[in-house]
Parts: C-alpha cells; sequence; structure tokens
C-alpha cells in the first residue's frame, strides 16, 4: 500500500539521485579500500536509510514493504556495499526487536537504530549451524538473574560496527528449535570477541566477521519479547521480510546490469557497426531485461500482500530464490556482451559479477528456499 | 530578511534531450523533469543564509504548468519556509517572467533575490538581469560566494579572467554559478514536512502582466554528431591539415 504517491515519487528521486552522483562515482575507490567514507554514511544516515523499517513512533520512516523494495530497487543500483551498511538495520539486525520485542526494548533501541546511531548485526548462522539453523551450539544459560552466552557465530555481517547484535541462543538444551530464543547482546558486554573481517569473493567493504561469546552476562531483559523459546520464530518471521528485502536488492544490481550491458552494446563497434545490431547480442539485453521486469513484478506482488498482512512463507522464498538466480544469469551475460573487456577490472561489471554471487547463498541458499517452497505446497495441499 | 529564489522546472539534466520530427523544438513527452540545476544552488543558498541567522524567510517562486508545484514541493523538502505557484501553461519567455518575478518582489519586499544564472533547457541567460533593470536593484551575476555584510552583499564573481568581487547594496539580485555550494538532498523525513508547507497558487491575471510571447522560434536541430578523428604521420601534414582543411592557420 503506497500511501503517498508524491512524497515517495520525490523520495525515490532523491535517492537515484544520491545512487548517480555519490555512490557509484565512488564505488571503484570502495572495491579498493574497503571503507566506505564516513561522509557517505552520515549522508545515508540524514536521508532516512538507515531506519526505513522502524515505525514513526520510534523515529523511523516506518514505510510498508512495497515502499521499501521501491527504495531498495533504486538504492541498488549502486554495488551492494553500500546496501549493506543499511542493510542489517533495515532487515534481519532490527526486525526481531520490531516484529517480537517488548515495548521497553522497542523504545531503548529502535530510535537509536533508525537514526543510524546504532548499527546492528543479526548472529544467527554458526560454524556447524548454517542451512540447519535449528542446530545452533551457542547456549544461554540462566544464572541468578542473568542469561551467560557462551558460543561462537559466524559470517556476521557488520559485527565490528555494530553496538548491538541479535543473538540466536540455546536456553533449553533438549528442545530442538523450541528450544531456541532470542536476545539483544549489547556489543561492549564483557566476553564479546569480534574476529578479524573475512576476505571475500567480493562486496568489499561489506564486512563479515565471527563473534565470540565466553561467558558474557545478558541481562533477562534483553531476551527478545520476554518468553524463552521464541527464538526461531523470531528468526524465521525476520527472513520472511528480509528475503523480499534481498530479492529487491537482486533487483537493483540487475537493472544497473542490464544499463551497463545496453550501454556497451550501443557503443562497441565490430564489423563496422554497434554490437547491438547483432541479432545474437540483442537476445541477450532481451533476455536480461524480461528477467528483470519479471523478478520485480513478482517481488512487488508479494511486499503488497506482505503489507496485507498476509504471510506466505512459500512466496517470500519464491522471490529470494528467482531473484537471486536471475541476477546471476544477467551478471553473466553482461560480462558475455562486454567480451573480454568484462573480463577486466575497468568495467563495472566484472565486480557486480562478483558482488553477486552471495545472493543465492545468504539469507537461504537456493536450495533451501527449494525445499521452503515444496514444503509450502505440500502443506496447502488438501488431499 | 526574507529571500525570494524563483526556481525553474525543466527537463532533467541526466535525460538525453530529443528533438521532435517537425523540429519545432525539443520532445517533452514522457521525459523526467527536475528543478534547474542552477536554481537548486541558489536555494541551497538562501538555506544557508537562513540558517547563518542572516535570513529569516526563504521564498520560493515558480511560473509555469501546475506541474511546476512538484519542483516548488522540492524547494520546501530542502528547507524554503513557503512556495509562490503563478500558474501559466504557455511558454513563458524571461521578459514575461521577469515581470511576473518584479510583481512578487514589489509584494514581498525580499532583501535578496537569488536566482540561477541561466535555465538548462533554453540557456537564455537573461532573466536576472531584465529582472535587476525592472527593479532598477543592482546585481551581482554568476556568483561563486556571496556574503552579507550590513546593508551590503558582496558576490564573487566568476568573469573570463578569474574572479571579480562586487558590492551591492541590499536589496540586490545575485545569480548563482556552478561553484557556489553544493545543494543538499532533501531528506524523506523533510519530504513529508514539506506536504504542510503553504503553497498559494496565483495566475498571470493576478499581476496584470502580458504574456504574449515577443520571440519566434524558428527552427530546433540536434548538433552535427562529431566524426571520427585521423591520426597524421607527420608534424608537417598536421601543419599542413591545419592550414587547408581545417582553415584554422
Amino acid at each position: 500500500m503506497i500511501r503517498d504517491q508524491e512524497v515517495l515519487n520525490q523520495f525515490l528521486d532523491t535517492v537515484s539521485r544520491f545512487v548517480r552522483d555519490k555512490l557509484i562515482p565512488l564505488e571503484e575507490e570502495v572495491a579498493e579500500t574497503g571503507v566506505v567514507p564516513a561522509e557517505i554514511l552520515a549522508q545515508m544516515r540524514e536521508l532516512g536509510l538507515y531506519g526505513m523499517t522502524v515505525s514513526e513512533e520510534y523515529g523511523g520512516l516506518g514505510l510498508t514493504l512495497e515502499e521499501e523494495v521501491l527504495v531498495l530497487f533504486e538504492l541498488c543500483k549502486a554495488a551492494p556495499v553500500f546496501r549493506s551498511k543499511v542493510g542489517t538495520n533495515n532487515g534481519i539486525g532490527s526486525q526481531g526487536i520490531v516484529i517480537d520485542g517488548t515495548e521497553e526494548q522497542k523504545q531503548k533501541y529502535l530510535p537509536k537504530v533508525a537514526s543510524g546511531e546504532y548499527v546492528t548485526s543479526f548472529a544467527l548462522t554458526e560454524p556447524d549451524a548454517g542451512s540447519d539453523a535449528g542446530g545452533l551450539r551457542t547456549t544461554a544459560r540462566l544464572e541468578g538473574n542473568q542469561y551467560i552466552l557462551n558460543g561462537t557465530k559466524r559470517y556476521i555481517t557488520n559485527a565490528a560496527d555494530a553496538s548491538i547484535f541479535t543473538v540466536m541462543a540455546r536456553t533449553d538444551p533438549e528442545g530442538g528449535t523450541r528450544g531456541i530464543s532470542s536476545f539483544i547482546v549489547e556489543a561492549n558486554s564483557p566476553g564479546v570477541t569480534v574476529s578479524n573481517p573475512y576476505k571475500k569473493m567480493g562486496q568489499n567493504g561489506a564486512n563479515i566477521y565471527d563473534i565470540i561469546f565466553e561467558d558474557c552476562p545478558v541481562p533477562p531483559e534483553n531476551l527478545i519479547g520476554g518468553v524463552e523459546g521464541k527464538g526461531f520464530g523470531t528468526a524465521m518471521k525476520t527472513l520472511d521480510r528480509g528475503r523480499i528485502h534481498v530479492a529487491a536488492v537482486c533487483i537493483g544490481v540487475a537493472q544497473r546490469l542490464v544499463e551497463e550491458s545496453l550501454r556497451y552494446a550501443m557503443e562497441r563497434k565490430q564489423f563496422g557497426q554497434e554490437i547491438a545490431n547483432f541479432q545474437l547480442v540483442q537476445a541477450m539485453l532481451a533476455d536480461s531485461q524480461t528477467e528483470t521486469y519479471a523478478a520485480r513484478c513478482m517481488i512487488l506482488d508479494a511486499a503488497r500482500n506482505y503489507d496485507d498482512g498476509i504471510r506466505d512463507r512459500g512466496q517470500a522464498a519464491q522471490c529470494k530464490m528467482y531473484a537471486s538466480e536471475m541476477v546471476g544469469r544477467v551478471a553473466d551475460r553482461a560480462v558475455q556482451i562486454h567480451g573480454g573487456a568484462g573480463y577486466v577490472s575497468e568495467y563495472a561489471v566484472e565486480r557486480l559479477y562478483r558482488d553477486v554471487r552471495i545472493f543465492r547463498i545468504y539469507e537461504g541458499t537456493t536450495q533451501i528456499q527449494q525445499t521452503v517452497i515444496a514444503k509450502e505446497m505440500m502443506r496447502n495441499f488438501e488431499g | 530578511m526574507k529571500i525570494l529564489v524563483p526556481v525553474k522546472r525543466v527537463i532533467d539534466y541526466n535525460v538525453k534531450a530529443r528533438v521532435k520530427a517537425d523540429n519545432t523544438g525539443i520532445d517533452l513527452a514522457n521525459v523526467k523533469m527536475s528543478m534547474n540545476p542552477f536554481d537548486e544552488i541558489a536555494v541551497e543558498e538562501a538555506l544557508q543564509k537562513k540558517e547563518s541567522g542572516e535570513a529569516e524567510e526563504v521564498i520560493a517562486v515558480s511560473i509555469g504548468p501546475s506541474q511546476c508545484q512538484e519542483t516548488l514541493r522540492t524547494a520546501l523538502a530542502m528547507g524554503a519556509d513557503r512556495a509562490i505557484l503563478i500558474e501559466e501553461d504557455s511558454d513563458v519567455e524571461p521578459l514575461v517572467v521577469a515581470k511576473l518575478l518584479k510583481a512578487v518582489v514589489d509584494e514581498e519586499q525580499p532583501g535578496l533575490v537569488i536566482l540561477g544564472k541561466q535555465a538548462i533547457d533554453d540557456d537564455s541567460n537573461q532573466t536576472g538581469q531584465m529582472l535587476a533593470a525592472l527593479l532598477g536593484w543592482p546585481q551581482g551575476t554568476f556568483a561563486s560566494e556571496v556574503k552579507l555584510a550590513g546593508d551590503k552583499v558582496e558576490v564573487t564573481r566568476e568573469v573570463d579572467g578569474g574572479l571579480e568581487t562586487v558590492a551591492l547594496n541590499l536589496p540586490a539580485i545575485v545569480t548563482t554559478d556552478l561553484r557556489l555550494n553544493e545543494p543538499r538532498y532533501a531528506t524523506l523525513p523533510n519530504i513529508m514536512k514539506a506536504k504542510k508547507k503553504p503553497l498559494d497558487t496565483k495566475t498571470v491575471g493576478d499581476y496584470g502582466v502580458d504574456v504574449t510571447p515577443r520571440l519566434t522560434t524558428l527552427y530546433v536541430a540536434e548538433p552535427a554528431k562529431r566524426e571520427a578523428g585521423i591520426i597524421v604521420e607527420s608534424v608537417e601534414e598536421l601543419v599542413q591539415k591545419l592550414k587547408d582543411e581545417a582553415g584554422v592557420i
């Protein structure tokens, strides 16, 4: 539900200009140094980009999911490293508190999350618990008047910049997924160690770390929702919105790749004419354009359903799977259209090709999405 | 002091302009429009003067079709206090705009009018100068720095030979050049607030200005395509070509 078309259009215009004038010219530098300059982060805070999904009563913009994905379509025409800086605050890092937090938790943390004063991280994955999130081993033991956390979290985005982590930990060693609870852990708590960032294939500057908890004390008022055993449910609800968010990110990059491909094909000459005149190149352009449009339509539809209160886990999984696979194909064609130039770093498509590979993996691999989609189908089968 | 900032809705600077098939003008159907970039600089300068306490109110004014409201909303979202739209669907020429602006100035009595030095659609570079003449006010055009000092404004101008600084008695007219400042982005919270700021709509009839065009556009054509260059073998050949073919020496 778009609440005010005029306001939204003006904001989309602002974001699209910011992307074109500020972010895209910085891409190479950020890819080289792995650092997004502080003044750019400050501008992103001012624009409100850290607080898109936090409601207005807590100082955010309170965007509907449809509005959010439209912003992402624009923002993610710039290299996805920029989105990753605000991604956790809008998505998985804050949504646990937004969806299941107590009133006190919301009042204490959300205004700082919305303003970007606090960066958040989502700590679910572990060395032995990736796709099998239910198999996590980090423990939270109630001792006296506090929980004591022990365990290691792996590949946690923005961990070194974060002020708070949403941590999934086991409060009941026997209970399977029902034994998992979620906590807000302040990064400066005793017993918290953040590793050096991992070196990755792409998205240099979008840093991921390990977080080690050794007898880290957490007050009971930081148990999200105030009830034990709800953590897995919170994580899954977070991912329903998060997966549509990631799908929208894929659309932004796909649009950019199509633009880069088209520009190159209209300029590059072979056999005495622009290569866009050759039908085999046209086929690649047309396929990329059509698939981007198809994914864009399905994401807008799923976002509208979400805003109508429909929680369709299968639909979120379909968007995430299709969009991330699609942008992989579009990136591959973009390199192909660029020919040799697509393999050298002077053109953006070489970098974007590496950047998009992660989309098929995080927030649920394609294979996990397939099983989610099929399970939802089977669950809804009345025979 | 009030500052008046006229803003024009023009074809977006990032859009590739196409000439209409009948060569009567630029094709504007389904083309993205936005605020003239020089006018954004003017709005920014006025806002900075307000933020430093040198001005109390910033008023944006636009002349054109009802869609100019969007342009004014952008000025309001950047921080202008209120806006005036003078609705007119026909093309208005610089002299008409200057006459209408003079009428607004008579009504609002601003201490300073800051305009873009020109609009990127017709590149006339006339409105500010005409307005200064009609009002009998001093003007500082192509400003790269604007400093208020008591009852004067010091304007550093970008002229061919370098920089020239002039001191003008207020009230005065200033037109902005590219390097004056970097305009801010309208943030979403401010875009929302801008919806509630006052925007008055007037017509040219309210000011009794004759909008009949005095200019006729005869023909609009795209610039000639640049031809591919050639590599010359020697200095002698270069000199000879510059002489015989280019005719420049």
